[in-house]
């Protein structure tokens, strides 16, 4: 009998991206009035702000531009470019092909932008693993890429933030970890939405937790476990899509994971949440630090809902790799503090005619 | 509908704003950015294209506080001298405070928004300069 798809490939590169620029909590607490607990009862301390000429294409880039460099492949070699966001510069116009442009990537593949709150770019990554397996494309790219907006003044506002994170997937050989099985979750949850021509996006305050987030991630991750018969001690290593601090570490409790598995890739609390970044980046952050034969769980979500789980094995290959492009931490450790009318501006929350 | 910035104009230059694409005298060996139909140091039209290096250092820069129509929201604008190899690029320098720039340090290539024709018209993509970041060394 065949093997599982997912088996015959692998990702082959990683990069992220992380702006300089760091708006800490307590400056969103004193200008909204909030309780000064109000964000650590979140788990977070900062989140990280895009600058004021930077978007979800300019950060999807850079961080598709490291995954480039480790995967070692030229450009024309990726046959697919998915971008996953829910901040397109352009509500028509794709973004996908001004990245596949700038990285050479262009013309012959297949280019387009995704939408599923903050699981797009998991979509479009569980589809590569399909494509890549089909023989259709030797290698895709998926970026996801967010500038997460929030109504200034929702308890919302304390973890939207801006990152971008992307990886190259092709075949088994050569990858610097492989997959082992994927396992797709959704159902029609309204927990968060945003309507069009709206700036903002709303959510149901606690219904974005039990029946949306909780929901879709166990039952993805349980569906992949029974898909693979493999238990959650199985793994070195689980990442959760972060919506802030202390779900992830609530959902990994819940399916019987320690904690200590889970902080490694857990960035939200340093960075925000960054839609469509956030479990992939937290991911990217493993791969920073993880050892050959190391296996993981990453279980993105997106609102609407739905939750991908995938398992993914380390190979040796990601040693010589890990040191082609910039780690997660060179990014964290760039770091310029700004001040909420700073960030206001940044952001283009001030109204200005232009 | 009047647009601010020409989407002709746009699409051609994306080879030199995205990629950094100049061009190289087949005649008198000189490269030129951003490409140019004629060869500006010796008139030739016997060019080839060629990919600058995307690091270089900042030879010299100009804090800008009288911005154009549009920029105020980037103000002060830092406009830098940047050497990639043989040339040297007019570019602008960004994630950066004017107190933290030097003649001298390392810069390397990012793509940023470098204008954006008012609420509805086109946004023009392009590169500008950041100071290297620790760790980009990774990225050769």
């Amino acid at each position: 009998m065949e093997g599982r798809p997912e088996e015959k490939t692998g990702i082959h590169g990683w990069g992220v991206y992380v702006p300089r620029y760091r708006l800490p909590m307590s400056e969103i607490a004193r200008v909204w009035g909030w309780a000064p607990e109000q964000a650590s009862g979140l788990g977070m301390k900062e989140k990280a702000v895009a600058g004021p000429d930077e978007d979800s294409v300019t950060m999807g880039y850079e961080a598709a531009r490291n995954a480039l460099r480790r995967a070692s492949i030229e450009a024309s070699r990726v046959g697919a470019v998915f971008f996953g966001t829910e901040s397109k510069p352009y509500a028509v116009k794709p973004s996908a092909t001004i990245i596949a442009e700038a990285l050479g990537i262009t013309p012959a593949t297949m280019a387009s932008d995704l939408e599923f709150a903050c699981r797009a770019a998991s979509e479009g990554l569980r589809a590569l693993i399909g494509m890549v397996a089909s023989g259709l494309i030797e290698y895709g790219l998926v970026v996801g890429s967010d500038t997460a907006q929030a109504n200034p003044g929702d308890v919302l506002e304390f973890t939207a933030s801006s990152g971008a994170v992307a990886y190259i997937i092709g075949p088994r050989e050569g990858a610097v970890a492989h997959f082992e099985g994927s396992y797709t979750y959704v159902t029609d949850t309204p927990d968060f939405w945003r309507r069009a021509h709206q700036p903002y996006p709303l959510h149901g305050e606690g219904f974005t937790g039990e029946p949306a987030y909780f929901h879709h991630i166990e039952n993805a991750v349980k569906g992949l476990l029974a898909e693979l018969g493999l238990k959650p001690s199985d793994f070195d290593y689980a990442v959760f899509h972060q919506p802030n601090g202390k779900f992830p570490l609530r959902i990994a409790r819940r399916l019987g994971i320690p904690k200590e598995k889970v902080l490694p890739g857990l960035v939200t609390p340093v960075i925000g949440n960054t839609y469509n970044a956030s479990a992939l980046l937290g991911l990217a952050r493993v791969l920073d630090i993880a050892k050959p034969g190391d296996r993981i769980l990453v279980a993105p979500f997106g609102s609407g809902a739905g939750s991908d789980a995938y398992s993914i094995v380390v190979t040796d290959a990601i040693e010589e790799r890990r040191g082609l492009a910039p780690l997660f931490d060179d990014y964290l450790e760039r770091r310029k503090e700004i001040d909420y009318a700073t960030y206001a501006k940044f952001r283009g929350i001030l109204n200005v005619i232009k | 509908m009047s647009m601010d910035l020409s989407v002709p104009e746009t699409w051609r230059v994306k080879g030199p704003l995205y990629r950094l694409e100049a061009a190289r005298c087949k005649t008198c060996g000189r490269i030129h950015y951003p490409p140019m139909p004629a060869c500006p140091y010796c008139g030739s039209r016997d060019l080839e294209r060629v990919t600058l290096p995307s690091e270089g250092v900042l030879e010299s820069y100009s804090v800008v506080y009288a911005v154009p129509e549009g920029s105020r929201h980037k103000a002060p604008v830092l406009l830098g001298l940047v050497r990639l190899g043989r040339v040297r690029v007019v570019a602008e320098i960004t994630d950066a405070d004017p107190s933290e720039l030097r003649t001298g340090m390392e810069v390397e290539a990012v793509l940023r928004r470098i204008r954006s024709d008012r609420e509805a018209g086109i946004i023009r993509y392009g590169v500008m300069f950041r100071p290297k970041l620790k760790g980009g060394s990774r990225g050769g």
